[in-house]
């Protein structure tokens, strides 16, 4: 409360020419938040649940007469003891300390990844599986409410649709982007709206259907999609993938909220409550005027 | 313009403050509570109950684990769990190559049964090429041959009250304190009567081999591999899980497996 105390008067003197707007509905801060839970304790449950069987395959089943492995996390011995590494399409990396061989100095285990990382942190599949799933349940109810929210309120037709406006400010937002000059209006700008719809219009559903395809059950009621995504252990290594990108979402999301003012980012996402751009900024001429 | 602009320098310090905080955040803070019998971890569970009933809603009591071809079969059934029971019973068995052995049907039913190998295998039989996922994470194509366990359980005549097919088996999973703990099971009546449920005695068109539960073992293809028990000797009707082990179910549900294996 403090340093968000001291900033905002330490930006008292700029603030009276900017406007404080309300940005972000009820529903959209709802669900961000609980994305937010959901995600990370999918995400710490679900590197244990990887850690079970740290391999992922292309097909139908797990190759131990064949090879259709695509990435293996594991402990060998070597000259200089034991080592972790991590092979990615047959290119191996050692990853002693992080993947494959980690833990306090001395007490190191073999384990794909490390127990800071996992819930719980000991290893535990089980749990694990209790955890992901009541929270997919979560995840999966939130989107679905976000997306009848965001259709009746009018939020993903006006803020996440793309135009063609889009595209064209597409270049200039790259080159702003990269600078970390940001222009805070009450729209989203476009790199904005790729991210935010890709991960809630693409990575997420994704990460649903193959989780659902991994299920033996829903496979008797979905049979066909397995056989459009590859196969189960396909489906698998998808998820695997998706996880992924959503924590490099994730990443860049919180260097851009660091980037652009934490404090009036997260306002918004609490409160409701955006500071935008004095008026007179969108009118420079350097901006846009093509 | 100064205002909300951010010097270089302050945003790479500032971001490597905050991802060196999330990396030292351990995640040990949540292991308390959820232990088996925790607050949390029982609240956590009842998402394994909604499961249960979204699947049984959506599946319905037949719908069909998909089945595969010949091609796919490409390597043999990958052994898991216990592979070479230890147990005196059972080694005295596989010596007489299972002459002696029989299947029992008892508890909630009409008519007790005790069933040689030849009854089984001359009862009609199916065959289907299913894909057996573990728990783990992986997957293994292969072609099962066995007696629908419907057939046993019509033959036994299941009373009313029954809820739960108990599996009982011949291998010892865990030596504890109070003696060994041999491998045990249960799956509701409408998984014990799904078409592709069976008493396999069969593997890829072979007698059932010892690392895969020779004599007979379970296949209940709407579910994961823990949920299909091997070297079976007893088949029981009960009502509840109050004299199941533990009490959740079975030998891994007690261990903190969910008793619904569907996902």
């Amino acid at each position: 409360m403090d340093s968000a105390a001291t900033s905002q008067s330490a930006a008292g003197a700029n603030a009276k020419d900017a406007t404080l707007i309300y940005r972000q509905s009820r529903w959209t801060r709802l669900t961000h938040w609980l994305w937010a839970i959901s995600l990370f304790f999918m995400l710490l449950s679900g590197l244990q649940i990887f850690n079970a069987r740290p391999q992922l395959y292309i097909g139908k089943q797990s190759g131990f007469g064949f090879n259709n492995t695509i990435l293996e996390i594991g402990a060998e011995n070597t000259n200089n003891g034991p080592r972790g590494f991590t092979a990615i399409f047959g290119h191996r990396f050692d990853t002693t300390g992080v993947l494959g061989w980690s833990g306090p100095p001395g007490q190191e285990t073999p384990r794909a990844f490390p127990s800071w990382a996992t819930i719980p942190s000991y290893y535990d599949l089980g749990t694990a599986r209790v955890v992901h799933f009541f929270f997919a349940w979560i995840l999966t109810t939130t989107l679905l409410v976000w997306l009848i929210a965001g259709l009746v309120n009018g939020h993903i037709r006006r803020d996440l649709a793309p135009r063609l406006d889009d595209l064209k400010r597409l270049p200039r937002d790259v080159i702003d982007h990269a600078k970390l000059k940001f222009h805070h209006t009450r729209e989203y700008n476009t790199l904005q709206k790729m991210a935010y719809g890709g991960v809630l219009f693409v990575l997420l559903p994704l990460m649903i259907i193959t989780g659902l395809a991994m299920s033996p059950s829903m496979d008797s009621v979905l049979p066909w999609l397995n056989e459009v995504l590859g196969g189960r252990q396909t489906a698998r290594s998808i998820h695997f993938t998706v996880m992924v990108l959503l924590v490099l979402f994730f990443i860049v999301h919180i260097l851009m909220i660091l980037a652009a003012g934490p404090i009036n980012e997260l306002r918004s996402i609490i409160t409701g409550w955006y500071r935008t751009d004095p008026p007179a900024k969108h009118a420079e001429p350097t901006e846009r005027s093509a | 313009m100064a205002k909300f602009e951010i010097s270089r320098r302050k945003f790479l310090t500032a971001s490597s403050l905050g991802l060196s905080g999330i990396a030292l955040s351990g995640c040990d803070v949540f292991d308390s509570g959820l232990g088996i019998g925790g607050g949390l971890r029982s609240f956590l569970e009842n998402a394994n109950g909604l499961t249960w009933r979204a699947q049984r809603l959506l599946a319905g009591r037949d719908a069909l684990a998909p089945e595969f071809t010949e091609a796919d079969i490409r390597q043999p059934q990958r052994p898991n769990g216990v592979t070479a029971p230890d147990d005196d019973t059972y080694k005295g068995l596989l010596v007489n190559n299972f002459a002696d052995w029989r299947l029992e049907v008892t508890g909630l039913v009409e008519k007790p049964l005790s069933l040689t190998r030849e009854q089984l295998q001359n009862m009609p039989s199916r065959t289907q090429i299913t894909r057996h996922d573990c728990v783990e994470g992986w997957s293994c194509i292969a072609k099962w041959t066995g007696t629908p366990l419907s057939l046993v359980l019509d033959q036994a005549v299941v009373k009313p009250q029954a809820r739960y097919v108990m599996f009982h088996c011949l291998d010892t999973i865990e030596q504890s304190l109070s003696g060994d703990i041999k491998y045990y099971g249960t799956i509701d009546l409408i998984d014990a009567r799904h078409p592709q449920t069976i008493l396999a005695y069969g593997l890829n068109g072979k007698p059932l081999p010892v690392e895969n539960g020779a004599p007979l073992r379970v296949r209940v293809e709407r579910q994961l591999g823990y949920k299909m028990p091997k070297y079976l000797s007893k088949i029981e009707l009960v009502d509840s899980f109050a004299n199941v082990g533990g009490g959740r179910g079975g030998y891994w549900e007690d261990n903190g497996y969910d008793w619904y294996g569907g996902i």
